[in-house]
């Protein structure tokens, strides 16, 4: 066991002259909090990334479970909705402060907080130093300040939603000028301080973990662990990390101005504004401007939560499918490709916000650029899959369904990505549709691939399976259901974040569309609710994992023991021979990545 | 850097960096990205109209002569870590805070100054953006002292005397950065901010 320690890192020499006691306690000793609270062992880490993104995963969803009540039956009223929010459910109706409260937190929470650190969080924390072959990330203590950074953060979002004035209300992207003015409406008072502070201390930690995450895969990588022979995720994970540490900081400059211009009475994004007759001092302010800085880390945003879904599916359809992923390099060139687009398009938001036609259509250029990163990534799974001897594991559905919502979802970008069908597009429910499909519920699946599919190496129990596809065919079902219906509002020109449409004589044709949708989405939250139960059900009470290796697979991590401690392997780190795509070569199922090439072996990678 | 000693033996192992300093070019790029954001919009504001130009008080420029000399006597504060003299390294570390309070001083007095001057958080122009600016690098540096105290206090404190250079040489990276910064900004407020 001590091995731990000797290997740990390359620590030069005047660490261990430094710390002589090290040895003695780094295995022992271990206290509950230092095990599972302060931990500073990446698994733990990754657990508590993802048991957080749950929770609040539960929270954003319920929130869209009560504005869709909302959307689909605005006539009726439910009384359970003012025993539990009082005044902001008068007389049993979401009023409209609440209302763009709830729209406001869902898609924070749902962005920030379930699909980036409850995705990248858990993931990269839980499979960079499992697939690189690291004893743990490069600072376990940055580490462990992320995840309670982030911890804070949530504190701070969910302390909002109890303030008398109600959480903030202004969308998730916060648009000036009505988010810097307290008069503006009760969500932009002390909410929206508290949305920015949360955010904040987010940003702080998704730089932290970020910064580790890239650290790790290219300093800690075992011995015979060349770039190209990383696992698919990592690869992602990496791109992940590098947009998040590149966007996320321009992102708190503009948060920050914001939070000057709210409490210091300064004019960045404010000028010649009269609210309620009073005419405001600020001057020379450009609300554009926060736009420029919120989208140069909002679009990037969207590959953050979407890349590590992408590798992991890669990797998923890769091992279930029995067969080599296609096209290993063209994968990492599209991440790559994707990656630097990411930067490239931020205006494709405001295409309709007084930018320059001709800048506009620069823009349109680049965004459709994306498209064709994008389709090799399509045509790759589905050549990995083609022909493949498939093991249909709720991990490869999930995967599988995370392609068809790629495709469905992408689409549609091609429509939104032309600034000219932009001008009719813009603001409808074909927004939401299109977002939701391609980032939204595609990154879930990817989530829910990448959870049933490791689940085994973080908890050494299984999932129930019958609980798994029975939560697989309903989100898949429901998830169309929702999503496919708005594209039809949105051509027809009905607005998103409107909370009565009764009033438009043109768009009554939907009522009983909206309440087809608001019925199948709290059918598919039920669903999810079932998900919750059988994670946290079979952490305890699973079926116990009894090989090393229960899918067969290549990589590094299921060369650990089947419960890991802390430093991943009692041993040496395994050194690794091969990439870890050698399935079905030369007569055999799998060869993982710590065997060497024999001599006789056909030549592949 | 620690090339001198390098073998043919240890060669892979020393052309990798050590984690935790390439962990803090990766953060550098990070904070490079929040300046260059705040900075952008600066330039995109001041081609607004009632936009006022900002002259910077002569305190600032004392400030640039710290941060300097500081990073001076951060650097020889490394040297005598690595030769292991530990009076000097605590002498030049004592300096370099001492220095890195002064900096941060005089970027409260400038302040003062400005606010005199009518410079405040009313109407636009680059007043705003300068204390902002100003004041998020004078956190960064007050973070600096903040590690450079701690490292400082431990070089006196415990039985067992480390004689890694990393955390030094990370620290030293860090203030180097720090001062580079604020050349960058000090240069950026005189000419784009029209600061005579």
């Amino acid at each position: 066991m001590s091995e731990v320690v000797k290997t740990s890192a390359p620590v030069s020499e005047g660490a261990h002259i430094a710390h002589p006691h090290e040895q003695a306690h780094e295995h022992h000793h271990e206290t509950f909090v230092s095990k599972y609270i302060f931990s500073m062992d990446h698994k733990t880490i990754g657990k508590q990334f993802l048991i957080t993104g749950i929770v609040w995963a539960i929270i954003g969803g319920l929130f869209s479970v009560l504005f869709r009540l909302q959307l689909g039956y605005p006539e009726e009223s439910f009384p359970i909705l003012e025993t539990f929010f009082g005044e902001w459910a008068k007389g049993g109706q979401i009023q409209p402060e609440f209302y763009y409260g709830l729209v406001t937190i869902h898609g924070t929470v749902l962005v920030f907080f379930v699909l980036t650190a409850g995705l990248s969080g858990t993931f990269a924390n839980l499979l960079i130093p499992l697939q690189v072959g690291a004893r743990d990330m490069a600072s376990p203590f940055l580490n462990m300040l992320s995840y309670w950074f982030f911890f804070l953060a949530g504190v701070v979002m969910l302390s909002s939603i109890f303030v008398h004035t109600g959480p903030a209300s202004g969308g998730w992207t916060m648009y000036p000028p009505l988010s810097a003015l307290r008069q503006a409406g009760d969500g932009q008072k002390l909410g929206a301080d508290l949305w920015l502070i949360s955010m904040s201390l987010f940003i702080i930690s998704s730089l932290l973990g970020g910064l580790n995450y890239i650290a790790t895969i290219l300093n800690m990588r075992t011995k015979g662990m060349s770039m190209t022979r990383l696992p698919l995720p990592i690869w992602a994970m990496f791109f992940t990390a590098v947009l998040g540490v590149l966007s996320f900081p321009v992102l708190l400059s503009g948060a920050i101005l914001l939070l000057c211009d709210r409490n210091l009475g300064t004019s960045f994004y404010l000028s010649d504004i009269v609210v309620n007759g009073e005419i405001l001092p600020n001057e020379g302010g450009s609300a554009i401007l926060y736009q420029h800085l919120f989208w140069f880390l909002g679009h990037p945003e969207v590959y953050i939560i979407l890349l590590p879904a992408m590798g992991m599916v890669s990797e998923i359809l890769s091992v279930n499918s029995r067969k080599p992923i296609f096209g290993y390099m063209a994968m990492l060139g599209s991440l790559f490709a994707i990656c630097i687009l990411a930067f490239l398009v931020w205006a494709h938001h405001m295409f309709v916000t007084g930018l320059n036609p001709f800048l506009g259509s620069v823009f349109v250029l680049l965004t459709l650029l994306i498209a064709v990163p994008s389709a090799i990534k399509v045509f790759n799974w589905i050549t990995t899959i083609w022909r493949g001897n498939i093991r249909f594991t709720p991990a490869t559905l999930f995967a599988i369904g995370f392609v068809s919502l790629f495709i469905s979802g992408g689409l549609t970008g091609i429509f939104l990505g032309n600034s000219t069908i932009d001008i009719h597009l813009h603001d409808t429910m074909f927004v939401v549709a299109h977002f939701h499909i391609v980032m939204g519920v595609a990154s879930f699946f990817g989530m829910f691939a990448g959870v049933y599919h490791w689940f085994p190496k973080m908890f050494g129990r299984y999932l129930n399976n019958t609980m798994a596809y029975m939560h697989f065919w309903v989100t898949m079902i429901g998830s169309y259901l929702i999503f496919w219906p708005m594209h039809y509002q949105g051509l027809a020109g009905v607005p998103r974040r409107y909370l009565d449409k009764r009033g438009w004589v043109s768009f009554n044709d939907f009522a009983d569309l909206d309440k087809m949708i608001t019925v199948v989405s709290i059918v598919v939250f039920a669903a999810q609710l079932l998900f919750v139960f059988n994670f946290f059900y079979s952490i305890f009470k699973g079926r116990k994992v009894r090989t090393a290796n229960p899918w067969g697979a290549n990589t590094l991590e299921w060369t650990t023991p089947i419960r890991p401690g802390h430093g991943n392997w009692e041993g040496d780190i395994p050194e690794v021979h091969r990439w870890p795509y050698d399935y079905g070569k030369d007569g055999r199922e799998f060869i993982p990545q710590t065997e060497p090439v024999s001599a006789q072996e056909t030549k592949s990678h | 850097m620690d090339k001198m000693n390098m073998s043919m033996t240890n060669k892979m192992e020393q052309k990798r960096m050590h984690p935790h300093k390439f962990t803090l070019w990766v953060a550098i790029g990070s904070l490079l990205m929040m300046f260059a954001g705040l900075t952008s919009a600066f330039i995109v504001k001041s081609n607004q109209v009632n936009w006022k130009p900002v002259a910077m008080p002569l305190w600032f420029t004392a400030s640039t002569i710290l941060m300097l000399l500081s990073s001076g006597t951060m650097q020889l504060a490394l040297k005598s870590f690595r030769e292991r003299v530990m009076r000097n390294y605590r002498l030049w570390m004592w300096v370099t805070l001492v220095l890195g309070v002064g900096f941060v001083a005089c970027q409260w007095i400038g302040f003062q100054e400005l606010w005199s001057n009518q410079v405040t958080f009313q109407g636009a122009g680059a007043g705003q953006f300068l204390y902002v600016i100003f004041g998020l690098h004078a956190l960064h540096v007050i973070a600096g002292v903040i590690v450079l105290l701690v490292m400082a206090i431990r070089s006196f404190v415990g039985s067992v005397k480390s004689y890694n250079t990393i955390p030094v040489e990370i620290a030293a990276t860090y203030w180097h950065f720090v001062d580079l910064l604020w050349i960058y900004l000090f240069v950026f407020f005189w000419v784009v901010g029209g600061g005579q």
